[in-house]
């Protein structure tokens, strides 16, 4: 599948920014980080800029941007429009949270539980718009959704203790609840590519035929001799060597140097600690954006069946 | 309205296409684009048609196959094969699209798309395991075969044009129209007849269109003893000789 870069972006960004989100409600709940306007604007402020820019992201992919507002009306069949509507839903419990922790300095429980809820709930929809696709069998798995949960928690929670850090708040008791995120979502995608590196193929070209019980098919006259719109969407490729180098650089950049990172930041004096920490934070957003790039690159879509390829 | 219609329609209408009889002339899809760019709600746009990158929007594409069936029998051939919107009654295609611009015809289970209200976002096209939808790259909207819905109830056109351009001008009559939620439709005969096909039927979207197999040839007498010519001379008589004992 064609790797848009609006898409990688939005999945990105806005998964990160629910992580953020989850982050720190967690965080205040807890009482893992003091309330108050600091660390009420430094969490709360560039998760709700991570979640807005990636939902402005996700706009320009589409032919038409000022008919976007429609797509809030079929949530009762489409994943799509259901993560739009838990979007613009989420920021209802978020805004309210941030309000009470930044300008009243004070925790809102319950608003925290709501924002919880409505971030994991966006990232699952999110998830199942291409979890929900049975024509392309790598995304039509049941790890899809819990990796992009966990990994929105993992580059959510790289931010988020980066941005405590600049407040000058106490880094030991956030760092294992990062580390967790970290370990968690990347071992979740570690799984997801063990299980589709031996997933058996779903289909053949015969079968796409309806012959599968004649024997074997074999394109040799394509219905085209240049490119088209199936081809440029849903024909792009990625040399298998080049995947797994992508592979290693996406868990050293998303999951390697941040845990590197939060380790020496609680040997640093907090200045050294909190660079230390954003540049960590920096890299696990780029791990993700990596990732995210693979998701789509190395996915293949049935209809390319019908193109020369022998099995999907 | 994006979900499904909560009862299946009575009426199906489709498409069966004959891949025995199919030459691949490729006229199907050209009858297609000429009719289908003047009569949607804009045109099926090509992007330099004539320059270095020539592309463009259709909503039906032949593809040529080897089939190689010597494993059970056969002798191989070349398989035909028109790709086109299937009409699936559990059409996955309609449910994704976020704005119900995507919808199913509840009266004749017709696919359709309401070009005012797509956004261009793609999920239906990457939704439908058969390739049938393409963007449209200047109107920026989806684009897929309307089963020529403006020609099969058009009262303008002699009754013998009411059916869509693709089976109209099939010069092999390899393409059939009617109506494949009755059973006792010439369609559904002819599917009944030819032992006829829904394409991936365990991916359970449920196409109307149906696809009739070729016809495994079978090779008539004088075929048979071209092929196994009966040995002469002495091998000649024995043979004979053992063929006539009961």
């Amino acid at each position: 599948m064609h790797p848009a870069p609006s898409i990688i972006f939005f999945t990105a960004a806005s998964g990160a920014g629910y992580g953020l989100l989850v982050f720190a409600a967690l965080a205040g709940l807890i009482g893992l980080v003091p309330v108050g306007s600091a660390s009420g604007f430094a969490l709360l402020l560039p998760a709700l800029l991570l979640v807005a820019a990636g939902l402005l992201a996700s706009a320009g992919h589409l032919g038409h941007p000022e008919r976007a507002w429609r797509a809030f009306s079929q949530w009762r069949s489409s994943w799509l429009s259901r993560e739009g509507v838990a979007a613009v839903v989420s920021f209802v419990p978020a805004l309210g949270l941030a309000w009470a922790w930044a300008l009243d300095g004070r925790l809102a429980p319950l608003l925290a539980l709501a924002t919880i809820l409505m971030a994991v709930l966006t990232v699952y929809c999110t998830a199942m718009i291409y979890a929900s696709l049975k024509p392309i069998p790598r995304w039509h798995h049941r790890l899809v959704p819990p990796v992009y949960l966990g990994l929105g928690a993992a580059s959510g929670s790289a931010v988020g203790i980066a941005a405590a850090a600049w407040t000058g708040a106490p880094l030991l008791p956030l760092a294992p609840l990062v580390a967790l995120a970290l370990l968690v979502g990347w071992g979740l995608k570690w799984r997801y590519w063990q299980s589709v590196d031996t997933q058996p193929a779903t289909a053949t070209t015969a079968d796409t035929v309806g012959l599968g019980d004649r024997g074997t098919v074999r394109l040799v006259e394509p219905p085209h001799t240049e490119r088209n719109y199936i081809l440029d969407e849903m024909g792009f490729r990625i040399a298998r060597k080049h995947s797994a180098k992508l592979r290693r650089h996406a868990l050293v950049a998303g999951l390697a140097l941040p845990l590197v990172a939060l380790v020496l930041a609680l040997l640093l004096p907090s200045a050294a600690a909190a660079l230390l920490l954003s540049i960590g934070a920096a890299l696990a957003l780029v791990g993700v954006a990596i990732e995210r790039w693979l998701f789509f690159a190395e996915a293949e879509h049935m209809v390319m069946l019908y193109y020369g390829k022998g099995a999907v | 309205m994006t979900s499904l219609p909560a009862t299946p329609s009575a009426k199906r209408l489709g498409l069966v296409i004959d891949l025995d009889t199919c030459v691949g002339c490729q006229a199907c899809v050209v009858h297609c684009k000429e009719w289908n760019t003047s009569s949607g709600a804009s045109a099926l746009s090509d992007t330099e048609p004539y320059g270095e990158e020539p592309s463009g929007a259709w909503l039906n594409r032949v593809h040529g196959f080897e089939l190689d069936d010597s494993a059970s029998g056969g002798c191989g051939s070349t398989v035909h094969f028109p790709r086109s919107c299937l009409h699936c009654e559990n059409a996955a295609c309609v449910t994704v699209c976020p704005t119900g611009a995507s919808y199913k015809r509840a009266e004749d289970g017709i696919v359709l798309v309401d070009e005012s209200k797509c956004i261009g976002c793609g999920l239906c096209a990457w939704a439908c395991p058969y390739g049938a939808r393409e963007m449209d790259q200047v109107a920026k909207v989806m684009k897929k075969c309307t089963l020529c819905v403006d020609r099969i109830y058009n009262e303008n056109l002699p009754v013998e044009e009411r059916e869509p351009a693709c089976v109209r001008t099939c010069p092999a009559k390899a393409r059939h129209f009617g109506d494949l939620g009755d059973p006792e439709s010439d369609v559904s005969q002819l599917v009944a007849e030819r032992g006829g096909v829904a394409l991936m039927p365990e991916l359970d979207y449920r196409p109307t269109n149906r696809y009739l197999p070729p016809r495994r040839p079978v090779p008539t007498a004088d075929q048979k003893a071209a092929l196994e010519p009966a040995p002469g001379g002495f091998l000649g008589w024995l043979d004979r000789l053992l063929a006539d004992q009961p």
